[in-house]
């Protein structure tokens, strides 16, 4: 019953946080509305008992990647812009998009649900342990691709934020 | 007993729509890669959700990839953010035509 209520809640302060990083005009404030987006979806990784993502979720992404957004919009000391709300056909083709593959996957969510909801959430797949295990012997490979495409990220990165261009 | 998949399949559908709207409306720069960390996020909860109900591990793998790429990716955007705002003054996708002539 408690993970009920705290799964409706996370997600409804989640979709709430999505609609503000939305409409808020100003890229600080965005950020901060992300990052409470990030923290309810790392709440609800602990209602799935994966522990080791959830905290995964909050050091890498609300911690790393979204400071690494906040400090590039400080440096670059945007001014808060009103954003015009003219309606054209990027607009008008974005919504229907929008409305199409929402429809699409709750339609499918929905008629796909008498085969899935006899499952239930496993407990044991979601540690440090059973993780590890499967990271450091069958997918060792992928994790030394990943860590050679973050140097190479991270020397891209330096590389154009130094460059003038003329 | 326990919150069924489908609602974090629903919720996961929400919050991508809501990154894919973010994409096509704004038009900061900045924002727009904050939508795109937004789907991604969508896309983890679903990998995350179908892992701990199959029993299998190799989804939440899949995931910790996921971020790792996000995060080099967060960091190669926003060196071409704070390139193009160095030559252009600006990052409003409106303003930057560096291939329209």
């Amino acid at each position: 019953m408690f993970a009920e209520v705290f799964f409706i809640a996370a997600s409804l302060i989640a979709v709430f946080a999505a609609l503000a990083m939305l409409i808020s005009r100003s890229p600080v404030q965005s950020a901060l509305w992300l990052i409470l987006v990030m923290l309810c979806v790392a709440g609800l990784y602990v209602t799935l008992n994966a522990e080791f993502i959830a905290v995964v979720q909050v050091l890498v992404y609300a911690g790393a990647i979204m400071v690494l957004f906040l400090f590039v919009i400080m440096l670059l000391n945007l001014s808060v812009v009103p954003e015009i709300d003219r309606i054209d056909a990027k607009k008008g083709i974005g919504f229907v998009l929008f409305t199409v593959i929402l429809a699409q996957m709750v339609y499918v969510t929905a008629t796909t649900s008498e085969s899935l909801s006899s499952a239930v959430v496993n407990t044991e797949t979601g540690s440090a342990l059973s993780i590890a295990e499967a990271l450091f012997t069958h997918y060792v490979l992928p994790f030394e691709i990943i860590g050679i495409l973050l140097l190479v990220a991270t020397v891209g990165a330096v590389m154009l934020a130094k460059r003038t261009f003329e | 007993m326990g919150i069924p998949l489908t609602w974090y399949l629903t919720l996961s559908a929400v919050l991508f729509s809501i990154g894919v709207i973010g994409v096509l409306y704004r038009s900061n720069l900045i924002v727009i890669l904050m939508s795109i960390e937004l789907m991604l996020n969508a896309v983890n909860i679903t990998l995350v959700a179908f892992a701990q109900f199959m029993g299998d591990v190799s989804g939440q793998i899949l995931v910790f990839f996921v971020i790792s790429v996000a995060a080099a990716e967060a960091a190669i955007g926003l060196a071409i953010v704070i390139a193009i705002f160095r030559n252009k003054l600006t990052v409003d996708v409106n303003d930057i035509k560096l291939f329209r002539h």
